[in-house]
């Protein structure tokens, strides 16, 4: 079974984030990072390769991107990933970055395909979803655990108040998110040395369109300073909560 | 041309969540000069469905059989609705459900998505929605381009706003296929109130020193009628179910009050729970970050301070 792990490229979670004149993410002096969702699916990859009671076979991490994403997939081949794609192109909205990563998948051989449900900067929760759908495949989501053995597919999915045990025929498309593994794979410094022999392939970008602009950009206003109460009158909070904040 | 709203049921039941995308909904309706058809999918009665009426849905299309949630097919019963009624904007929750057919409707109708929105649409010509980017750090106005929409809003951000009206309701016969995914087993939360659905939530982080003291913060919660939640330690450490974690990875919440007790308020953490209409801050430590977000903060020890605020609210009840 081929795993093809897609991956997001987004500003380290602690970023000021800055916008010039409004219209487009600055991206002067932030450090990159892989989405702390993909970086969760990408580590269950690993585990499902190494285990021998499946047939998991190879990681292909495959990312839209200029080469400014280049040293987060190099991370991911460091990781563990086999293989990586990078499309070249701008990932302008996400029917647009969907599109990019159906036509560079659609003719490879896979059987799972593993998004994570959301970006940390345009907090979508789209590209997944919309790569099956082009793909016409399945697609699972919210799935918090998955379990290959030999070729039968075991998912939990979240619902709203609860879980369900799902079963799925490859090939398909897992949206994962928290759950999916403990905690993200730190790359060792032999998977460092191994990721550089590694094949980084870039392709070009296909003709695509998005449907959607992203025309502005604002900060949000800020916060009035926290009203501190002495821990020793806890009624008076209760007594703001009630009267001034009206939420009890 | 029609607003077209996805309220999923629960065992056959709405909640407030379903009521608040109809009132949603029958907003945009209004700006766009329209009416509002809700669309219900598995077995619930039709008495459950005419409630759709009273936020303002003028109809309700409702599909039966197909009780358990398969994306694809659900995807199709939806883009079936959506062209018999000409829909032009098709509203669904922003859960998990939403996540998984939002994305595949928005394929098969070639429709723009606004994800996660947390006001109404700014403008409908263009059609402008604005949506928090960055996990909450910024917002965006987003135009949609396509002459089909989708919104999908997020849980707790909209009103529940009762019209009085009535809908009728109608079947519709959807040609759907059969689901690729299959349900084995479902487990769900009995008799507590989920983290999403919480008006009030009561959270602790590591500065409750370990899982058995866990009893103040369940103690709060139980005398506020509050959902409780965690950090992310707390949830890696295994002291509670990654369910109950709040923050950038793990649940995005929106309730009227939330308290942060022993949490130090990571720039993660608060991007889960920056909606919230009021946060209070519990913390030994004054320059704990937390408190830069926050409403109302009392710096002292998370473990005394919740069992007096408890006592509290107990008398404040009582008055």
């Amino acid at each position: 079974m081929k795993i093809v792990v897609c991956l997001g490229n987004v500003p380290d979670t602690t970023t000021k984030v800055k916008f010039g004149d409004g219209t487009a993410f600055d991206k002067t002096g932030v450090q990159w990072i892989i989405n702390p969702w993909d970086e969760l699916a990408l580590t269950r990859a690993m585990e499902l390769k190494e285990d021998a009671g499946n047939s998991v076979s190879s990681v292909t991490v495959v990312t839209v991107g200029g080469k400014d994403a280049e040293p987060t997939m190099r991370k991911a081949l460091a990781i563990g990933a086999d293989d990586a794609i990078r499309i070249d192109a701008g990932a302008n909205d996400a029917f647009a970055v969907a599109s990019q990563l159906t036509e560079a998948i659609k003719d490879k051989e896979f059987d799972v395909i593993l998004t994570g449900i959301e970006s940390s900067d345009y907090n979508g929760s789209m590209v997944g979803g919309m790569l099956a759908e082009m793909l016409d495949i399945p697609s699972v989501s919210a799935v918090s655990s998955l379990n290959i053995s030999g070729d039968a597919i075991e998912l939990t999915r979240d619902i709203d108040g609860g879980k369900e045990q799902v079963s799925v025929t490859a090939p398909f498309v897992a949206v994962v998110q928290k759950g999916i593994a403990k905690e993200p794979r730190i790359a060792a410094m032999r998977g460092i040395m191994m990721a550089r022999k590694k094949p980084l392939a870039v392709v070009s970008a296909a003709e695509v369109e998005n449907l959607t602009d992203f025309v502005s950009f604002e900060l949000p206003q800020p916060k009035s300073p926290c009203k501190m109460v002495d821990a020793d009158n806890v009624a008076e909070l209760v007594d703001l909560l009630q009267n001034e904040a009206k939420v009890l | 041309m029609s607003v077209l709203v996805y309220t999923e049921n629960w065992d056959g039941v709405f909640k407030k969540l379903s009521f608040e995308l109809v009132s949603y909904a029958a907003k945009v309706a209004k700006m766009m000069g329209t009416s509002v058809t809700a669309v219900s999918i598995g077995n619930v009665s039709d008495e459950e469905l005419s409630k759709l009426g009273a936020y303002g849905a003028s109809k309700v299309m409702k599909v039966e059989g197909n009780t358990s949630l398969d994306n694809q097919l659900y995807t199709t019963i939806l883009a079936q609705v959506a062209e018999a009624e000409s829909a032009k904007v098709i509203v669904i929750s922003n859960n998990n459900t939403g996540k998984a057919i939002a994305p595949r409707l928005s394929v098969k109708l070639k429709a723009a998505v606004g994800a996660g929105l947390i006001k109404l649409p700014t403008a409908v010509e263009p059609f402008t929605v604005t949506k928090k980017v960055f996990s909450g750090k910024a917002f965006a106005n987003v135009v949609l381009k396509t002459e089909v929409k989708i919104l999908t809003l997020a849980q707790n951000s909209y009103e529940v706003i009762e019209t009085g009206g009535s809908a009728a309701i109608q079947t519709f016969a959807a040609n759907s296929g059969e689901a690729k995914t299959v349900v084995k087993d479902v487990q769900k939360q009995t008799g507590k109130i989920l983290l999403n659905d919480a008006e009030i939530v009561v959270s602790g982080g590591r500065g409750l020193k370990s899982a058995d003291n866990w009893g103040a913060i369940e103690d709060l919660a139980e005398v506020l009628g509050a959902a409780t939640a965690c950090s992310r330690p707390v949830s890696d450490e295994g002291w509670r179910p990654h369910e109950e974690h709040t923050g950038q990875t793990g649940k995005i919440i929106a309730p009227n009050l939330y308290f942060a007790a022993g949490i130090s308020g990571a720039i993660q953490h608060m991007a889960g729970v920056s909606s919230s209409k009021c946060i209070v801050a519990i913390n030994n430590d004054a320059d704990a970050p937390v408190f830069e977000s926050s409403d109302y903060g009392i710096i002292g020890d998370a473990l005394k301070v919740l069992p007096a605020l408890t006592e509290a609210i107990k008398e404040a009840k009582n008055k």
